[in-house]
């Protein structure tokens, strides 16, 4: 019994000490750097131009993403629980791909299809289509990294409800669209959503592929983790950090909101 | 118009390699409470949802009311399904439960509410139509999916294994109940079961499946009386095979004085008299000598377990003859086998009867 708590309590001691020394520590450093210069330096650099255009961009990349990824999810995950086919269990790991693959490798991906090497270059010269260095490149980049997480929230969810519930409502007349907006939805709607934040805080995040295909033209095609690296190789390490901070900020809020949404489903779940 | 309400003609299907379904043809007559009864895998399920039409044949016909419904879409054929796990939805209390497929149907508030309740009265469970599925009871919930099924009024009710999931006192409750609410609705009804004792019970009429194909079709009392196929003789009732009818007492040759050597035939127990010695035997010179091998209490009767001319063969006795024990000679009188033909049944009385009779 009392070797059992020492044990306890060592195991909560080596657990809280490495957070604190791995996150927490890291997060106050990194809000003493932002505000070493005082508030007045802190709210400037975060207002000023190219760090306000930064932050549009990466917010734009995630709404993109988010959006692309939601539909796209949903679609897939319906496909792989919902029919059998040839091919099934190949289009999954497909869909898993861009975790398995580095980020600077599906950047460089990009390049290649888009790029100066492409087949497809002359044509989207002709019609003066950019997308490498440009902000098209940065949201498919984007969208991208974060293709399997939706996916992954909905397939195993989607797959233990079956389709039974689909073909009751189907054998009493509804058609496809109601029976997915009546039946299929609410079912998958706290799956769905935690997968929505998952894929939110990796968007915003976003470093490898999203460098390699942006270009770093300032107040471009820079997105906010692009900007922290070259206000920090300027060795602006007071921006850099009051930039970082609103890195962090958005995703404490993130934080919550997926801590909330698993516990609102969880009793969901243990009401049943 | 045809005199069936639902009819399947030549059906077939597959999936992939395997066929669920072998050339299926048979008619249910409006307001019949049928009963699919068959082996797990025998493809009662498929035929189900093909009528349903949540599964397409590869050839052959259905029709409902006298219309072909091949490309009839699920929610226009007039069925109600109840599916083997109720698939209630999950998110929506019992009411909207049951009010899903009237919205549909566009109709008012208030007809809705009214229906509605009907139906929740009917099947008792008025007083739950605010919870959600999760906090119901197996039986309750079945009741909610039966309800929900009836609520748009179909012509047909099709229930997938109704009483599956539910323990077997309340099943022993609810398959009454199904019967007598059925029958009082005259809905035309077909349901899905492996128990042959289920079948038996409620069923007006039932079809018999195995290895995707129809083996026969009838009243539970033709059936069990007159199996067509060996298969259904095997499969109703308590059963032992046997591989040659030839050796036993007053069945050595067939209908036709053709020797039955070499041919199969099941034996049930309830055609067996057991007799402790002669005085008891009503027909001692047609009975064959057994060995007692094992007796079991069965509350009402008892089962004897005897062994007869290498074959063990079981019957019951009364509680109130004479107590056989293991090792026990006893006298086995066996009035009639279903012997088997071409996988074709006939049903051959011990000879020695006619003999008695005739000497009396
Ligand atoms: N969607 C499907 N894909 C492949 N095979 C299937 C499919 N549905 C059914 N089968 C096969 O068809 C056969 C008949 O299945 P079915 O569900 O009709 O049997 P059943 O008589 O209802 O059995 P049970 O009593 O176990 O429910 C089974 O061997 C099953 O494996
Ligand atoms: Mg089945």
């Amino acid at each position: 019994m009392k070797k059992d708590k020492l044990v306890r309590i060592s195991l909560i001691f080596l657990a809280v000490s490495f957070i604190f020394i791995m996150l927490v520590l890291p997060l106050l450093l990194v809000a003493k750097e932002a505000l070493a210069k005082g508030f007045a330096v802190y709210a400037n650099s975060l207002t000023e131009g190219i760090a306000v255009k930064a932050m549009i961009l990466t917010l734009e990349a995630t709404v993109a993403a988010v959006l692309f990824n939601t539909i796209f999810g949903v679609a897939s995950a319906w496909l792989l629980t919902k029919y059998d086919f040839k091919g099934k269990t190949f289009l999954a790991s497909i869909i898993d791909l861009p975790f398995a693959i580095s980020p600077v490798v599906a950047g460089l991906f990009f390049i290649m299809l888009f790029g100066r090497m492409s087949p497809l270059y002359p044509f989207l010269q002709a019609e003066h289509i950019k997308i490498v260095f440009a902000i098209p490149g940065i949201i498919l980049a984007t969208i991208f990294v974060t293709l399997p997480f939706i996916t992954r929230e909905l397939v195993p969810v989607m797959e233990a409800q079956g389709r039974d519930e689909e073909e009751a409502a189907a054998s009493m007349g509804a058609d496809g669209f109601t029976i997915f907006r009546k039946i299929t939805l609410p079912n998958i709607k706290w799956a769905l959503l935690y997968g929505v934040t998952l894929c939110t805080a990796r968007a915003m995040g976003e470093f490898g592929a999203v460098s390699v295909v942006s270009g770093h033209i300032r107040g471009k095609t820079n997105t906010l983790p692009l900007h922290i690296e070259i206000l920090y190789n300027e060795y602006n390490f007071t921006a850099a950090f009051a930039v970082a901070s609103v890195l962090v900020i958005f995703a404490i809020i993130i934080l919550i909101v997926r801590n909330y949404i698993e516990w609102r489903s969880k009793k969901k779940i243990s009401a049943v | 118009m045809s005199e069936f309400e639902v009819e399947l003609k030549n059906i077939n299907k597959s999936f992939g390699d395997f066929k669920a379904s072998r050339d299926i043809n048979f008619g249910i007559k409006k307001g019949r409470l049928v009963g699919l009864l068959g082996p797990s895998g025998s493809g009662k399920t498929t035929i189900l949802r093909m009528i349903a039409g949540l599964e397409n044949p590869d050839s052959g016909d259905i029709f409902i009311g006298g219309e072909r419904v091949n490309d009839v879409v699920a929610g226009k054929r007039g069925i109600g399904f109840v599916f083997q796990s109720y698939a209630l939805f999950r998110h929506m209390t019992v009411f909207d439960n049951v009010a899903f497929g009237l919205t549909l149907l566009n109709k008012d508030k208030e007809f809705i509410n009214k229906k509605v309740n009907e139906l929740l009265e009917l099947v008792g469970l008025a007083k739950f139509s605010h919870r959600y599925p999760a906090e119901l009871s197996g039986g309750q919930r079945q009741r909610v999916a039966f309800a929900r099924a009836l609520a748009p009024e179909p012509k047909l009710l099709l229930l997938d294994e109704p009483f599956a999931a539910i323990d077997a006192k309340v099943r022993k409750e609810l398959r009454q109940w199904l019967k007598t609410t059925i029958n009082e609705l005259g809905i035309t009804s077909i349901f899905v079961t492996h128990d042959q004792d289920e079948a038996i019970e409620v069923a007006d009429d039932i079809i018999i499946t195995n290895k995707g194909r129809i083996e026969q079709v009838g009243t539970p009392a033709d059936i069990y009386r007159e199996p067509n196929t060996s298969f259904v003789a095997e499969f109703i009732g308590d059963s032992i095979r046997l591989d040659d009818i030839s050796k036993f007492k007053g069945f050595d040759i067939n209908e036709d004085n053709t020797s039955t050597e070499g041919i199969g035939g099941i034996i049930r127990p309830e055609f067996l008299e057991i007799a402790a010695d002669e005085s008891e035997a009503s027909m001692p010179l047609g009975s064959e000598e057994g060995k007692v091998i094992a007796t079991y209490f069965r509350g009402n009767n008892i089962q004897v377990d005897l062994e007869v001319k290498g074959e063990i063969l079981h019957g019951w006795r009364s509680l109130e003859k004479k107590p056989l024990k293991r090792g026990d000679k006893a006298l086995v009188f066996i009035h009639r086998i279903y012997s088997f033909k071409n996988n074709h049944t006939t049903i051959l009385e011990n000879r020695g009867k006619l003999k008695d009779s005739v000497i009396i």
